[in-house]
């Protein structure tokens, strides 16, 4: 289970990156389905996804697919912790919504 | 057609504008060496360019892996010059910045200017070794070497000093939104 100190805030890139890698994706594909996923709203650098990719590896929130049959191309799924860190984030943003529509009538 | 062009650029932010306002022109950067800049015709804004300071060499086995990975978004490695990356992709395939986010953005700049202040700091050192060997022995040739390798050392450290205001101004911004 994730530490206390886990519970900071992601950032949005960071959010959909983990988001969009609940299936196997590389690089390119990351970057295509956040744009999807946020109605091109979100467009990830090429820099800030490599530096945030290496971040996230090390962490273990996600992990290099194993044998991709194109092995150029490097795939990156979530892993458990990241599904963790994940649902523990909407519970985060699911206060935040809710005291919004509250307070802001 | 081939262009030469010999040009010194101390900053890459300028030097990256450059590129961008040549490509409008009709003429793309297809390779570079020091202070040389050679140039394709290509369709008027065809391509986006952007420079990049690495942490390592352009041939280091991380600097590769990392240029790959670029190339996976159809950004294309146009030359390298030590540290520093030429990187352009087709105008038609989209917005190319290789920083989305302030956080990425102030990692460069620091990365850019600790580059600027070592070597600014270092040109200061010697040029003053030279002005006092030019003042001590009287030799006009040291004095003057001494003095020009100071002013490009304290030209870099200004540079620096500009992207560290950036860099504030972003941290500042980080503040309220990401």
């Amino acid at each position: 289970m994730p530490e206390s100190s886990e519970r900071g805030a992601l950032t949005e890139a960071v959010y959909y990156i983990m988001l969009a890698l609940c299936s196997p994706l590389h690089g390119y594909g990351i970057m295509q389905r956040v744009k999807e996923l946020s109605n091109d709203r979100v467009n990830l650098g090429a820099g800030t996804l490599y530096g945030a990719i290496n971040t996230l590896v090390i962490k273990g929130w996600i992990i290099p697919k194993k044998g991709a049959s194109n092995s150029r191309k490097k795939e990156y799924e979530i892993s458990d912790l990241g599904r963790d860190i994940l649902k523990i984030e909407i519970e985060r943003l699911k206060e935040l919504i809710n005291n919004g529509e509250i307070l802001l009538k | 057609m081939k262009h030469i062009v010999r040009k010194l650029y101390w900053n890459y932010e300028k030097e990256e504008k450059w590129l961008n306002e040549m490509c409008a022109k009709g003429m793309a950067l297809t390779d570079y060496s020091w202070c040389r800049y050679v140039f394709e015709d290509c369709k008027s804004g065809e391509y986006v360019y952007r420079i990049e300071l690495l942490e390592n060499w352009a041939n280091h086995h991380e600097s590769k892996k990392y240029i790959e990975f670029l190339e996976e978004s159809g950004i294309e490695h146009v030359a390298s010059y030590m540290r520093w990356i030429y990187l352009r992709r087709k105008a038609n395939e989209g917005e190319f910045n290789l920083f989305s986010d302030a956080e990425s953005k102030i990692k460069h700049y620091r990365k850019v200017s600790s580059f600027w202040i070592t070597i600014g700091i270092f040109e200061l050192s010697i040029g003053s070794a030279n002005i006092g060997i030019g003042i001590s022995q009287s030799s006009n040739m040291n004095l003057y070497s001494g003095a020009f390798l100071f002013l490009i050392g304290f030209a870099l450290l200004g540079l620096s000093w500009r992207l560290i205001k950036k860099i504030r101004e972003l941290k500042k911004q980080m503040q309220i939104m990401q």
